[in-house]
C-alpha cells in the first residue's frame, strides 16, 4: 500500500512541478491569461490521458505477463458483457464532458474581440509580414533578417548561427502590456499564419478576407513566432516578432515612428530631384536586388522558371522602362511578384531597376533615376 | 442460381454508381451550399452581393456601434485607395454615408473590383448596405479619380454583445479579365 | 461464429479449362484471379512504401541539423508533399486493398471477388496514375503544396505541376471508387449459404463500411481537384475571392473528403488486429456486436467532423464548438475498440509469434496517436498545436504504427496462407523490434518539437529543435533501413522455409485456414456450408 502510494506522489510532483512547465519538453505557459488557461487546459487533458494510458496498457501488459500461454494459463470463454460494454461507453463519456467544459469556456474568452484598446492590421504576403497600426500612420514590413551566410550551406560554407537564427527580424511589432490589442489578419497572395505562442495566437491570413484576434500582454518582453501554414519556398522563413512594452514606452515609441514616417516621406520627396551616378545606382541597386530580389530571381538572375523568372536577358530587363518599372513597384497580380513600391524608397526602386537592366550581360546602358521611377508608376 | 446472382449485382452496381455520381454532384453542390450557408449565417465575413432595402425598422439610440474601415490594395494593382475616415460611431438602424477615394495612378484605363469583408464573421448578415460601390466593376481612366459612396446601415436585430466591427475593402485588378 | 466446410478446391470445376495459371508476364497483365491481384496490389504498395520512405529519408536528412545543407527549400516542399501523396495513396490504400482482395472471398467462402475483370483495372491503373505524379519531377517540378494542396497556393501561384496533380488523383480515385464497389458487391452477393451478417469476420465488417466510406468521400476529391483544376487553368473562382469565390471553401470540401479518408486507413486495421488478437489469445473476439457498431460509428461520425482541420481559420464560435464536440465524441465508439481488445486478451491463453508482437504494438501505439488525437480536439489548445509538429507526430503515430503496423501483422499472419511456407523467425522479430525501436525514436521526440513551436513543413529550423531533429532523424534513417528486413523476410519466404499446414496458427479461425497452404489459385469453386 504505501508504495503505491509513493507511486502516486512521485507522478504527481512530476507533473506539477514549476520544472515540468518551462521545460523543453511542454506547452509554453506564455505570458497572457488566456495562454494561461490554454496551458492549464493541455495539461488536464494530458493528465486524464495518462491516467487512462496508465490503465489500460497496465492492463495489456498484466495479461502479456500473466496469461501467457507458455507459462500454462489456459484461455478463459467469456467473450460478451453487455453491462461492461456500457460501463466503457458511459464512464468516457462522462470524462469528455469534463473536458468539455473548460474548453468551452476558454473558447468563449478567445471568441470575444470586443473592446479592444488597440487594432494593428497584420498582412502577410510570400515571404515578410506587414504591419499598420490602425489609425496611426505608421506601417512597416517585418522581414527575416538572419543572414544568408548563417543559413545558406549549399551555395557557402555556413557561417555560425546567431542566438535568434530564424527568429529575428529587421523591425520588429510592438505593442504595449495591459492593454487589449486586436489584430485584424489578411494576406496579399495565398494562406499564411500569424502565431505567437507565448500570447497562444494562431489565426489563418487568407487572402480577400479578414480574421481577428486578440491579446492582453501581461510581461514586458521580446516573443517569437513563426508562420504556420505552408505558402511556398520561404514558408520557415518569414517569422513574427513582437516586442511587448510598457505603456508609456510604448507611446513615445509610436510617436518616434510616425515622426520617422513623417520625415522619410519628406526626404522621399526630396529625393525626387536627387540625380544618382551610374555607379551610386549600380551599388546601391546590386546591395538591394541581393537583400530583396535574389531570393527568388538568384543572384546570378537566371530565377527558377517556371515560377521565378530569369532577368538576365529578359524581355523586361532589356524591353520598355516604363513597363519594368511598373513591375517592380506595383507587382504582377496572380504571381509571387510583390508590389515593392510600398517596402522601398525611391533611390532604392530608381537603383534597383538600374541594376537589373544592366547586370548579367544585359547591358541596357539606361540609368534610372527617382523621377522616372515616380513618372512611371505613379509614386 | 448464377443468373439471379448476376441480376442481383447488376442492381447493386447500379445503386452504387448512383451513390458515387450523386457525391460527386454533392461535391460541386457544396459550393452553393456554403456561400447560402454563409449567407444565412455571414459566418465567413462575407456581406451581402446586393443592394439592401432602405431601413424602416427604425434606429435604436440607445446602443452604439464603432465601424472601422480599412482599405486592402494587392500587389499589381497600381491605384491609390483609401476610406475618408477610419471609424464611424453609429446607432443599429441609421444610415450613415462613407466616402472611399481611388485614384488610377497610371496612364491607362483600368477596371477595378473591390470584394468586402468583415469581422467578426457573425457580424457581416447584419451590415446592410443600401449603396455600395463594390456592387460593381470600377472603371477609371489614366490619372482619373473618383470619391465612391458606401451608405449603408446596421440591422438593429445585431446581437448585443456586437460592439465593434471591421470592414474591409480588398481592391483587385480585373482589366485583363475583363479584356479577355 | 463457427464454420465447418466443405470446400471444393477441385480445379476440375474450372471452366476455362486450363490447368493452373498463364505463365509470363500476360499471367499479371491479364489476371482476374483475386489472389493474383491482391499479390500485386500488395507488392506495389511495398514499393510505393519504399519510394516515399526514400522521400522521408532526404526530408530527415535535410532536417538532421539546422541550416540548408543539402536540398534548396522548394525541393523540400516538393519532397514533403509527394512523401504524403505516396504514402496515402500508393502505400497505405493500395496494401489494404491488397489484403482485401486476398482475404475477402476466402473469408466469406466465395471463388472470387464480385467483379473480376474491374478488379485487374482497378489495379493496373495505379501504376499509371503515378508514373505520372513522378515523373512531374523531371517536368518542371513535382507538387510543392503539401498533399492537402490547399488553394491559392495549389492554384494562382502553383509551379505548373497542378495539371498532373488532378490527373494523377482522378485516376487514383477512380481505382478505389471500383475496388470499392467490388468489395461492397462481392460482400452483399456472395457469401456463402449461412454467412449471416453478423457471422462474418469483423475484418470483412471493416472493409465493408471502410467501402461504403470510399464511394461517398473519393468522388467529392474528384469533385475538388476539379475545381482546382478549372481555377488554376480556366477561369474559374472557386476559391479566389477576387472572382467572389473564398480560400476556405477549399478547406471545407477537401476535408470533407479529407477526414473520412483518414478512417478508411484505419477501420481496416482495426478489422486486421480484431483478427489477429483472438488467434493469439485463442479467445473469441470480445463483444463481437459491439465492434460492429462501434466501426460503424466511427464511420458516421466522420463525416461530421471535418472542420476539426480548420479550427484557425477564422471560424465562428459556433462551429467551432460544433467540431469540438462531435471530434471529442468519435473517441468513445474507438475507446470501445481499445477495451474489447483488451478484454480479448484478458485471461487468455497469448503467444508471441510475429503477427501477435505487431498487433500488441498496434494497440499500445495507436492509442498513444488517439491521446494526441483527442488533445488535438480541443479547440482553443489546438490554437497551439495546429501546423507544428504535434500534429505530425499525431498523424504518424495513428497511420505507421497504427495502419502500416497492422499491416505488417496481416502479411506476417497470411504469409504461410499465401507462400506455402512458414517465414523465418528471427529475421521476423529482428524486423519487429528494429522498427519498434526506431519507430518511437522517429515519432515520440516530434510531441516535444510541436509543444515547443516547431511549425510543420520548414526546410530548417531554429536552434532550440535542433537536439530532438537529430535525434528525430537518426529513428528515420533506422527506421527506413529496418523495412529492409521485411523485403528479406518476404522473399526468403517466397522462396522457400518450412512448409506450412493449412493452419499455421492454433487458435486462428475463419474460412481460409480450411484451404491448403498455399491457398489454390481456385478456391470455393463450390461455396462451403455455415452452420
Amino acid at each position: 500500500m504505501k508504495g503505491r502510494n509513493l507511486g502516486w506522489l512521485l507522478l504527481g510532483t512530476l507533473f506539477s512541478s514549476a520544472a515540468w512547465a518551462e521545460s523543453k519538453y511542454n506547452l509554453t505557459q506564455g505570458v497572457t491569461d488566456v495562454s494561461h488557461e490554454v496551458y492549464d487546459l493541455h495539461m488536464l487533458v494530458l493528465y486524464i490521458c495518462t491516467v487512462i494510458g496508465v490503465i489500460v496498457f497496465g492492463a495489456i501488459f498484466w495479461s502479456m505477463f500473466f496469461h501467457r500461454k507458455s507459462k500454462g494459463h489456459v484461455a478463459a470463454t467469456f467473450h460478451e458483457s453487455t453491462k461492461v460494454e456500457i460501463l466503457w461507453t458511459v464512464i468516457p463519456i462522462f470524462i469528455l464532458i469534463a473536458m468539455a467544459v473548460p474548453a468551452t469556456k476558454t473558447l468563449i474568452d478567445i471568441e470575444n474581440n470586443e473592446n479592444s484598446d488597440l487594432t494593428i492590421q497584420v498582412t502577410g504576403s510570400q515571404w515578410k509580414w506587414h504591419y499598420r497600426y490602425f489609425d496611426k500612420d505608421v506601417e512597416f514590413y517585418s522581414v527575416l533578417s538572419t543572414p544568408k551566410e548563417q543559413w545558406d550551406n549549399l551555395s557557402g560554407t555556413g557561417a555560425e548561427k546567431g542566438e535568434n537564427y530564424l527568429l529575428e527580424v529587421d523591425k520588429q511589432l510592438v505593442i504595449p502590456i495591459n492593454k487589449k490589442v486586436r489584430f485584424l489578419i489578411t494576406s496579399d497572395d495565398v494562406i499564411h499564419s500569424w502565431w505567437v505562442a507565448a500570447f497562444a495566437v494562431k489565426q489563418d491570413a487568407v487572402p480577400g478576407f479578414i480574421n481577428e484576434a486578440w491579446t492582453i500582454v501581461n510581461e514586458p518582453g521580446v516573443y517569437r513566432g513563426q508562420c504556420a501554414e505552408l505558402c511556398g519556398k520561404d514558408h520557415g522563413y518569414m517569422p513574427i516578432v513582437v516586442e511587448a512594452l510598457p505603456e508609456d514606452e510604448f507611446d513615445a515609441w509610436l510617436e518616434e515612428q510616425r515622426l520617422a514616417a513623417i520625415a522619410a516621406a519628406e526626404a522621399e520627396k526630396a529625393s525626387l530631384a536627387a540625380m544618382m551616378t551610374m555607379d551610386e545606382l549600380m551599388e546601391l541597386g546590386e546591395a538591394t536586388y541581393v537583400t530583396y530580389c535574389a531570393a527568388c530571381h538568384q543572384a546570378n538572375g537566371l530565377g527558377l522558371p517556371p515560377t521565378f523568372p530569369a532577368l538576365k536577358g529578359s524581355s523586361v530587363a532589356v524591353g520598355d522602362i516604363s513597363e519594368h518599372i511598373n513591375i517592380v513597384v506595383n507587382g504582377m497580380a496572380g504571381t509571387g511578384m510583390q508590389a515593392f513600391g510600398k517596402q522601398l524608397t525611391l533611390k532604392e526602386l530608381a537603383a534597383v531597376v538600374t541594376y537589373e537592366r544592366n547586370a548579367w550581360g544585359n547591358n541596357t546602358g539606361d540609368a534610372v533615376q527617382t523621377a522616372d521611377v515616380k513618372a512611371a508608376a505613379g509614386m | 442460381m448464377q443468373e439471379s446472382t448476376n441480376k442481383k449485382t447488376n442492381v447493386l452496381i447500379r445503386k452504387l454508381m448512383i451513390v458515387v455520381v450523386s457525391m460527386f454532384g454533392f461535391g460541386f453542390a457544396l459550393v452553393p451550399l456554403y456561400d447560402v450557408f454563409c449567407d444565412i449565417t455571414g459566418l465567413n465575413g462575407k456581406t451581402d452581393t446586393e443592394a439592401a432595402q432602405v431601413n424602416d425598422d427604425g434606429i435604436d439610440t440607445t446602443r452604439n456601434i464603432k465601424v472601422q474601415f480599412i482599405s486592402h490594395i494587392t500587389p499589381g494593382m497600381s491605384w491609390e485607395f483609401r476610406p475618408e475616415i477610419a471609424e464611424v460611431s453609429v446607432h443599429p438602424g441609421e444610415t450613415k454615408i462613407v466616402k472611399f477615394y481611388a485614384k488610377n495612378v497610371t496612364s491607362v484605363s483600368m477596371m477595378g473590383q473591390t470584394v468586402p469583408s468583415v469581422a467578426p464573421g457573425e457580424a457581416a448578415s447584419y451590415f446592410k448596405k443600401i449603396e455600395c460601390f463594390c456592387f460593381e466593376q470600377q472603371s477609371l481612366a489614366g490619372q482619373e479619380d473618383v470619391w465612391m459612396p458606401l451608405r449603408f446601415y446596421i440591422d438593429p436585430e445585431i446581437p448585443d454583445d456586437v460592439t465593434m466591427l471591421t470592414l474591409s475593402y480588398t481592391l483587385y485588378d480585373i482589366t485583363a479579365k475583363i479584356e479577355s | 461464429m463457427t464454420t465447418t466446410a466443405t470446400t471444393d478446391t477441385d480445379m476440375a470445376h474450372d471452366d476455362h479449362g486450363h490447368h493452373g495459371p498463364a505463365t509470363g508476364f500476360k499471367r499479371w497483365l491479364f489476371t482476374t484471379n483475386h489472389k493474383d491481384i491482391g499479390s500485386m496490389y500488395l507488392w506495389f504498395a511495398f514499393i510505393m512504401f519504399l519510394t516515399g520512405g526514400s522521400m522521408a529519408m532526404v526530408i530527415r536528412a535535410e532536417l538532421f541539423q539546422p541550416g540548408l545543407q543539402l536540398i534548396d527549400p522548394d525541393f523540400f516542399n516538393q519532397m514533403t508533399t509527394v512523401h504524403g501523396l505516396i504514402m496515402v495513396f500508393g502505400a497505405v490504400m493500395p496494401a489494404f486493398t491488397g489484403l482485401a482482395n486476398w482475404m475477402i472471398p476466402m473469408m466469406i467462402g466465395a471463388p472470387d471477388m464480385a467483379l473480376p475483370r474491374l478488379n485487374n483495372w482497378s489495379f493496373w491503373i495505379l501504376p499509371f496514375a503515378f508514373s505520372i505524379l513522378l515523373m512531374s519531377f523531371f517536368l518542371g517540378g513535382a507538387p510543392n503544396f503539401g498533399w492537402t494542396f490547399y488553394a491559392p497556393l495549389s492554384t494562382t501561384y502553383s509551379n505548373g505541376s497542378t495539371a498532373f496533380f488532378v490527373f494523377a488523383v482522378h485516376i487514383m480515385g477512380i481505382s478505389s471508387i471500383m475496388g470499392a464497389i467490388n468489395v461492397i458487391v462481392t460482400i452483399m452477393n456472395m457469401r456463402a449459404p449461412g454467412m449471416t451478417y453478423m457471422k462474418m469476420p469483423l475484418f470483412v465488417w471493416t472493409f465493408f463500411i471502410t467501402a461504403y466510406l470510399l464511394i461517398a468521400v473519393m468522388p467529392i476529391l474528384a469533385g475538388v481537384v476539379t475545381m482546382l483544376l478549372t481555377d488554376t487553368y480556366f477561369g474559374t473562382s472557386f476559391f479566389n475571392a477576387a472572382g467572389g469565390g473564398d480560400p476556405v471553401l477549399f478547406q471545407h470540401i477537401f476535408w470533407f473528403f479529407g477526414h473520412p479518408e483518414v478512417y478508411i486507413m484505419i477501420l481496416p486495421a482495426f478489422g486486421i488486429v480484431s483478427t489477429t488478437i483472438p488467434a493469439f489469445s485463442r479467445k473469441k473476439l470480445f463483444g463481437y456486436s459491439s465492434m460492429v457498431y462501434a466501426t460503424s460509428s466511427i464511420a458516421f461520425l466522420s463525416f461530421i467532423v471535418w472542420a476539426h482541420h480548420m479550427f484557425t481559420t477564422g471560424m465562428p464560435l459556433v462551429g467551432e464548438l460544433f467540431f469540438m464536440y462531435c471530434t471529442m465524441l468519435i473517441a468513445v465508439p474507438t475507446g470501445v475498440k481499445v477495451f474489447n481488445w483488451m478484454a480479448t486478451m484478458w485471461r487468455g491463453s497469448i503467444s508471441f509469434e510475429v503477427p501477435m508482437m505487431f498487433s500488441i504494438a498496434f494497440v499500445i501505439l495507436f492509442t498513444i496517436g488517439g491521446f494526441s488525437g483527442l488533445m488535438l480536439a480541443m479547440a482553443p489548445v489546438d490554437f497551439q498545436y495546429h501546423d507544428t509538429y504535434f500534429v505530425v507526430a499525431h498523424f504518424h503515430y495513428v497511420l505507421v504504427t497504427g495502419s502500416i503496423f497492422s499491416i505488417f501483422a496481416a502479411a506476417y499472419y497470411w504469409l504461410p496462407k499465401w507462400t506455402g511456407y512458414m517465414f523465418n523467425e528471427t529475421l521476423a522479430k529482428t524486423h519487429f523490434w528494429c522498427s519498434l525501436i526506431s519507430v518511437n525514436l522517429l515519432f515520440f521526440p516530434m510531441h516535444f518539437l510541436g509543444l515547443a513551436g516547431m511549425p510543420r513543413r520548414i526546410p530548417d529550423y531554429a536552434l532550440q529543435f535542433a537536439d530532438f531533429n537529430m535525434w528525430v532523424s537518426i529513428g528515420g534513417f533506422a527506421f527506413g533501413l529496418s523495412q529492409l528486413i521485411f523485403l528479406a523476410v518476404v522473399i526468403k519466404c517466397i522462396r522457400g522455409g518450412a512448409p506450412a499446414p493449412a493452419k499455421p496458427w492454433d487458435g486462428a479461425e475463419g474460412l481460409e485456414w480450411t484451404v491448403p497452404s498455399p491457398a489454390p489459385y481456385h478456391t470455393f469453386a463450390t461455396p462451403p456450408k455455415i452452420d
